[in-house]
């Protein structure tokens, strides 16, 4: 497990980027209600970091070219991105949200 | 069974078959392309792809799956050549005839040419896939490159051509690029952006001919110079392709005139993306912008669909988007919300106009466009400014 960030740092409404050597791709952290959500931060267009994109409810749009995303699928709703962003389950343990490595483990399918 | 036909298969038209049967349109669906190949996303055209970055597989805009969803029977490489609206036949090249119960023109538009011109190697257009290989083959060997016209192609095409290596110069007719766009001072920005990467800006002239016997040698300018150049690239804009609805009855000007629901004058055609003008709260406009031709098609099956199924196309939504386009120049990356006036005050928001920075725009203390390099977070936090004041307008 790796430890992302203690989860009192999380503001509803607001989204976490979380780029760190130790963690293998930059993440975004969204907390929607009393969920906490963690996808990969890149687009999967392009190269946007979604966390400067716009957050409305389950969904976030690219800053760039607005597909939006919904982070409990990862699916984009229009493109240009046609392909999901990867979704990961978060556990919080001792107020600190983890994430399983094995989940971040870039594939060759997700690898670009 | 009913018959849609959705003429063109760029990113409008798939948009529309895509629209279609999420609305759950179950009839047939032809789609009929001018181009044999696989649509295609262009905005890589000018990049990436002339960079030699992506090859044409990793811009299609269509997969297994999606084609699969679309059900569709493609006559790609056919171009339309009528349309009687009367029995809503469409005539094909070489003569066939394809009958339609509701027709989506999706037919785009074409780039410019220079006219009266010589017919010289090395000079190029930018607008298909074809063109882009052919220009990447010419850049792929030293020489000198002149682009005429600092547009968004323009400007694009530079970068590209420069970040290969070679001399690039841009020729542009206006004092500063996209001067009537975005006005004197973010144009005085972003032609400081081509001079600072190194390409050599040449503006207030015109290009009056075309100079070399095979190839082309030199470019000549309406001050009576001539600028070397063994690649010519021409960025000046693009005509909407109607010409084939000449009789149709269906109306144009500059564009196929829609409704705000894209309807155009003829019932069960409807036009979306570059090819069509629509009339709007702000007059009339024909948007050659990606984001219109993604969103624009969404509305025309919308109403389309009404109209087939006998229901009001009036409860339908309307087609008004505040205008979006972005550029990617030189590393940087430009984003542009809005229609701002010529006249309209440019407002330092964020950052500085010497680097990276948010501004907006301004006519009568209201805000009228948002423009960005580099800072997409602020710029969508002023974009949905602007998107408020855009829909109370």
């Amino acid at each position: 497990m790796i430890q992302l960030c203690p989860i009192a740092d999380l503001t509803p409404g607001a989204v976490t980027r979380i780029a760190r050597p130790d963690v293998p791709v930059p993440l975004a952290l969204v907390k929607v209600g009393e969920r906490v959500f963690c996808v990969d931060d890149t687009c999967s267009h392009e190269t946007a970091s979604l966390s400067d994109g716009w957050l409305d409810g389950h969904e976030i749009e690219c800053p760039l070219h607005e597909s939006r995303f919904d982070l409990r699928t990862g699916r984009p709703d229009c493109p240009p991105a046609r392909r999901p962003i990867r979704t990961h389950v978060v556990q919080v343990v001792d107020g600190m949200v983890c994430v399983e490595e094995a989940s971040l483990a870039l594939t060759a399918e997700t690898a670009r | 069974m009913t018959t849609i036909a959705v003429v063109g298969t760029g990113l409008a038209g798939v948009r529309a078959a895509e629209a279609l049967r999420a609305e759950g349109y179950d009839g047939r669906l032809v789609l009929v392309g001018e181009e044999a190949a696989q649509p295609y996303d262009r905005p890589p055209l000018s990049k990436q792809v002339l960079l030699g970055k992506c090859e044409s597989q990793d811009i299609a805009l269509t997969d297994e799956d999606l084609r699969a969803v679309l059900d569709a029977e493609w006559l790609l490489g056919t171009r339309a050549t009528a349309l009687d609206p009367a029995s809503r036949a469409l005539t094909l090249v070489g003569g066939r005839s394809l009958h339609a119960d509701g027709v989506v023109i999706a037919t785009g538009a074409r780039a410019r040419t220079l006219p009266g011109m010589p017919q010289l190697h090395g000079v190029h257009t930018l607008r298909t896939l074809d063109d882009a290989h052919r220009l990447r083959e010419d850049l792929s060997r030293p020489g000198r490159v002149v682009v005429v016209g600092g547009g968004f192609i323009g400007a694009e095409v530079a970068s590209s051509a420069r970040a290969l290596g070679h001399e690039v110069t841009i020729v542009e007719y206006e004092q500063k690029p996209l001067l009537r766009q975005l006005g004197p001072e973010a144009a005085g920005i972003l032609g400081r952006l081509h001079t600072d990467h190194g390409v050599a800006l040449v503006t207030g002239v015109g290009v009056t001919g075309l100079v070399g016997e095979e190839g082309v040698r030199e470019v000549e300018l309406s001050d009576g110079r001539l600028l070397p150049a063994e690649v010519v690239v021409v960025g000046v804009g693009a005509v909407p392709n109607t010409e084939w609805l000449t009789g149709s009855g269906v109306a144009c000007d500059n564009g196929v005139l829609t409704d705000e629901r894209c309807r155009t004058t003829e019932p069960g055609i409807v036009a979306a993306g570059d090819v069509a003008a629509y009339r709007c709260r702000g007059g009339r406009l024909r948007i050659e912008h990606w984001t219109n031709a993604r969103d624009m098609p969404v509305i025309a099956a919308g109403s389309l669909l009404a109209t087939l199924r006998g229901q009001d196309p009036m409860a339908q939504p309307v087609h008004d988007p505040l205008p979006y386009v972005w550029s990617d120049q030189y590393g940087v990356h430009l984003q542009i919300a809005g229609r701002p006036g010529v006249d309209d005050m440019l407002e330092l928001v964020s950052g500085s106009f010497d680097d990276s920075f948010a501004a907006v725009y301004r006519r009568d203390g209201e805000i009228s466009g948002v423009l960005a390099i580099d800072s997409p977070r602020e710029f969508g936090r002023l974009r949905r400014d602007l998107r408020s004041a855009w829909s109370i307008r």
